[in-house]
């Protein structure tokens, strides 16, 4: 009886003496943290996050054209019947140019605004948070550098496109249904209309157009930019700009040649290997994907691209707020 | 395993040299303050414990090589690297959104709690706060993380008295529980002598003094001496005599110089040094050994 009240005894002692032990066992081992995929990829899911927290034109800029497009559709829109019974409406061709018109123009503003917002987002990504110091509240937390630097190219090359084709996507669909009412309110066929248009050939064109030239081909003209942002200690839109200048003056003067002005042009007006011969973005834009994947230029740009990134990614790590 | 560990940690800035070989042992458990002239290498020292720099020699943080660990470390080490350093764009809620998305250890509540006792409102942004809500906003982040090492670099600097005092009071009630360590570097130092467990003086890149909080009430005592007594008492070989309201306040070293404090109260009245007076004679102890 004795032993057995004894032994009740030193058990329960021992499972309190346990628990503060394996409360600090929680603390210290890695047991304590998530499973690793989780770990893996919360930390970038909220760098993303927090990119698009920072820079909210990522967003508002390509919805703000979007709405200014539909706002100033909404002004011609008068004039679409008028248009669509015109003699010259007869010629097939020129009929569908007439009609495409605002779709093209939405898309092209709409992307060009997504344009302009990837480079000031890419020269700046690395370079604010140094010179607001908040890089050394970013670098208290359990983030690697390689994914805060993966987290903003995702931007560039995912979710800014991304956007860029929902938005244009919807303001095409707006217009679409606001002058498809125009039409059938003024006695002609819609379907006749639709059929013209060719709206889903028309999307499917700018995801291509999207995923070749905006994604693919620009892909090292943003992690330069990037490169330049993270390295840079002040003024970084003139350290991206004035280098390939110089080098295009120096070639210019020493060789009087102009293959690296050539090559630049190249880069920033490219990627028509996509389309063939084809205009880019036309109704009969032919989509040549195989002519596209053989360029070299896409795979001496891509590598280009990583090799900037790995070195973004080094650079974020020495260098303090400046 | 103690909590920081290093053996002739160098940095060097093309010819300058922040960090001259320092040798550092901190235990888990402390408070340590880290208080050195601007330039002594304060901040450097901090950023190779927090693998924001590289370095020359061997360190060990929670048993970790802080430059390649960072992002591991970060884990259960938490750092205050300045005042304001928090981003100017984001809105209160945000960072309490983003922190809790990627830190495993972070513990919402216990920073909406602390947050409740302030007058932050949670859809402020950060550039509409003042410094000092700022300083606290980023305290009640810290303080909800359940980390194992805090470093603070200056983490007052340009608060009023009042937000200081806080800020130290919250760090010891709400924060500090025996298991966790402590760094921190001021120039405020009275304010935070009743803080510390463990007082550490560096300069020119070197430690220079090192000793607990205990012997360094043992150890040091200061004296303000008698006018009758001043002679003996100079006698006495003190580390430093510094003049306050036309009275001679004397400074000894008890161990080096065996002496008690019996012998002390005889000359006058004896109390403990503050920290900032200590720091006054060992720099200039040292700067007469460097002239000489």
């Amino acid at each position: 009886m004795n032993t057995e009240s004894n032994a009740r005894g030193e058990s329960s002692q021992a499972s309190n003496a346990k628990s503060p032990l394996l409360a600090k066992e929680a603390r210290s081992g890695a047991p304590a943290s998530p499973p690793r995929g989780v770990s893996a990829t919360r930390p970038f899911y909220w760098s993303v996050r927090r990119e698009l927290m920072e820079y909210r034109s990522i967003y508002l800029a390509p919805l703000a054209i979007g709405c200014v497009i539909v706002l100033g559709f909404g002004f011609v829109l008068r004039r679409l019947p008028e248009t669509m019974r015109h003699p010259m409406m007869l010629n097939l061709p020129h009929q569908r140019d007439t009609l495409s018109q605002p779709f093209d123009v939405a898309a092209g503003l709409i992307m060009a605004a997504a344009f302009i917002v990837s480079i000031f987002y890419a020269l700046d990504c690395l370079y604010g948070e140094r010179r607001e110091r908040s890089i050394l509240f970013w670098k208290s937390l359990p983030v690697s550098d390689l994914t805060a630097v993966l987290a903003k190219v995702s931007v560039l090359l995912l979710v800014l496109p991304a956007i860029a084709f929902v938005i244009t996507a919807i303001t095409e669909t707006v217009i679409l249904l606001m002058s498809s009412a125009v039409v059938a309110g003024s006695g002609l066929s819609v379907a006749k209309f639709w059929a013209e248009l060719m709206p889903l050939q028309t999307m499917s064109g700018l995801a291509y157009h999207l995923v070749t030239v905006h994604i693919l081909w620009y892909a090292p003209l943003y992690a330069w930019l990037m490169l330049i942002s993270a390295w840079s200690r002040r003024m970084p839109f003139l350290w991206a700009v004035l280098p390939p200048f110089a080098v295009t003056i120096f070639e210019k003067i020493a060789f009087h040649t102009k293959y690296f002005a050539g090559f630049l042009m190249a880069r920033v007006s490219g990627g028509t290997e996509a389309v063939g011969d084809s205009g880019m973005l036309d109704p009969d834009m032919k989509m040549t994907p195989g002519h596209f994947v053989a360029t070299p230029g896409l795979w001496f740009g891509l590598a280009f691209a990583a090799a900037f990134l790995v070195i973004a990614a080094r650079l974020r790590r020495y260098r303090g707020p400046s | 395993m103690s909590c920081i560990e290093a053996r002739g940690l160098r940095k060097a800035f093309g010819a300058t040299v922040a960090l001259d070989g320092i040798d550092l042992r901190v235990e888990e458990g402390r408070i340590l303050g880290l208080i050195g002239p601007n330039g002594a290498g304060k901040t450097t020292a901090l950023n190779a414990i927090l693998g924001l720099t590289p370095y020359e020699g061997e360190l060990r943080v929670l048993g970790r090589n802080p430059w390649a660990e960072r992002e591991r470390l970060m884990r259960d080490v938490c750092f205050i690297a300045d005042v304001a350093v928090l981003p100017r764009w984001a809105r209160v809620s945000q960072m309490v959104d983003y922190v809790a998305g990627v830190h495993p250890r972070f513990d919402r509540a216990k920073a909406e709690g602390f947050l409740k006792k302030t007058t932050i409102k949670r859809e402020s942004r950060i550039r509409e706060l003042s410094k000092g809500m700022v300083a606290q906003l980023h305290l009640a982040l810290v303080m909800a993380i359940d980390a194992r090492l805090l470093v603070l670099d200056e983490p007052t600097l340009g608060l009023d008295i009042l937000y200081r005092k806080q800020f130290y009071d919250s760090l010891l009630n709400d924060y500090f529980d025996g298991n966790r360590t402590i760094i921190v570097t001021t120039h405020q130092v009275e304010e935070i002598q009743h803080v510390l467990t463990d007082l550490m003086f560096i300069d020119r890149g070197r430690i220079v003094f090192s000793c607990t909080m205990e012997e360094f009430e043992t150890r040091y005592a200061e004296v303000l001496v008698r006018l009758d007594q001043l002679e003996a008492a100079q006698a006495l070989k003190p580390m430093h005599e510094r003049q306050a309201l036309g009275r001679s306040i004397l400074l000894f070293d008890l161990k080096t110089d065996k002496l008690d404090r019996q012998q002390l109260a005889a000359l006058g009245e004896v109390r403990t040094p503050s920290i900032a007076d200590l720091f006054v004679a060992v720099m200039g102890n040292q700067q007469q050994g460097a002239a000489r």
